[in-house]
């Protein structure tokens, strides 16, 4: 005790200049860090971790031709993405969240508002998304089977459902994860189809 | 050592062994593999880099998610394509993004990441030298060395010291 305070008596004028900036720097510095911090948490409260930016969009689907469901016909391949605007729909008849948005897409279908092309992800059994779509409807044009994620990791896909937007010259405008519903497509992918379609 | 003794740490050895050798096996199952074990080693290293894009923190070769599999697989393909491991990272990158990644790479968009550790740790031992000058108020060490012995006080010390050799040789 009595060492430090001999200490500063011994030098009270350099108190002042060297640990002015000091002292304020102490409460400053955290304080811009905190500050810093809570702007990158604010940030992130919105955002769902788990959905990635697609690196794909404005970018022409990959060259691919996925095999035709049995019995079905019909085959997706890249060709049939080109001339008209449409959306590209990954599913699987093991996905649950595709029955939850299948109901939406056959609505779609009925409206005729635009072809939906299906991309039938890793069946155990090739004839198992046929099935599906005899017991719940078929809102598909062109439908592919990739039993083996070749076409999904061209697309950049990491769980079903995802559903694509694809123009005119088959780039792929936008990636949406998750089902389909009511509310994404009347505040973002219908009016992206219209835009699209204008353009 | 009793028997039960023995057995346990018999017991316990096997593990370790078994755990030894398991562990960089990764997820791969034996027909994933590549015929050519230069290949399959390549393969394996391509893949620790690539993350699973299902589980997130995971590497596709640690991971035993579906979609690892077929990324791994999918890895292998171009490999034996005759791919360079670059260019298959790259191929991953082309589709996922940097995120695919598990070490990030070096470039504008990560500096902060790369040097952020290192600036916090400049600005840290800034504060600490600021706090430790304030608290010596800048004085330097030797000033408040304690002064040396006064004339007076030395001639003090050198009478005590020989009257100490005097009675030590006396006795």
């Amino acid at each position: 005790m009595s060492e430090t305070n001999t200490q500063t008596a011994d030098a009270p004028q350099q108190e002042p200049k060297g640990s002015g900036w000091g002292k304020r720097l102490v409460f400053i510095a955290p304080t811009l860090v905190f500050l810093v911090l809570i702007g990158f948490f604010v940030k992130q409260l919105g955002e769902n971790p788990a959905e990635l930016p697609s690196v794909l969009i404005d970018r022409p689907v990959p060259e691919f031709a996925l095999e035709p469901l049995p019995g079905r016909g019909k085959p997706l391949t890249s060709e049939s993405l080109k001339g008209d605007v449409s959306l590209v729909n990954i599913f699987g008849s093991w996905c649950v969240a595709c029955q939850v948005e299948h109901p939406f897409l056959m609505q779609i279908k009925e409206s005729g508002f635009v072809p939906i092309h299906g991309i039938d992800w890793r069946e155990k059994d090739p004839r198992d998304g046929m099935r599906w779509l005899q017991k719940y409807g078929d809102p598909y044009d062109h439908v592919g089977l990739d039993p083996d994620s070749k076409v999904a990791v061209d697309f950049g896909v990491t769980g079903a459902p995802e559903t694509f937007v694809v123009d005119k010259q088959g780039v792929i405008r936008y990636k949406h994860i998750g089902p389909v519903n009511a509310e994404v497509w009347e505040k973002t992918l219908k009016p992206l189809i219209e835009k699209l379609r204008t353009s | 050592m009793s028997m039960n003794r023995l057995r346990t740490l018999a017991a316990a050895a096997a593990l370790s062994v078994t755990v030894a050798v398991a562990l960089p096996a990764g997820a791969v199952l034996p027909d994933e593999m590549l015929d050519d074990p230069k290949l399959e080693e390549r393969a394996r290293e391509v893949s620790r880099n690539l993350r699973c894009v299902v589980c997130q923190n995971e590497s596709i070769d640690a991971s035993n998610a579906e979609l690892a599999r077929d990324m791994r697989l999918i890895v292998r393909d171009r490999i034996a394509a005759g791919d360079t491991n670059e260019e298959v990272l790259q191929f991953m990158v082309d589709r996922y993004g940097d995120y695919v990644l598990l070490e990030p790479p070096f470039k504008a968009s990560t500096y902060a990441l790369w040097f952020g550790p290192a600036i916090f740790l400049l600005l840290a031992a800034g504060a600490g030298y600021a706090y430790y000058r304030s608290r010596t108020g800048g004085v330097p060490a030797e000033t408040v060395r304690p002064a040396g012995l006064s004339a007076e006080e030395r001639a003090r010390l050198d009478a005590l010291l020989r009257d100490d050799t005097d009675t030590s040789s006396k006795s």
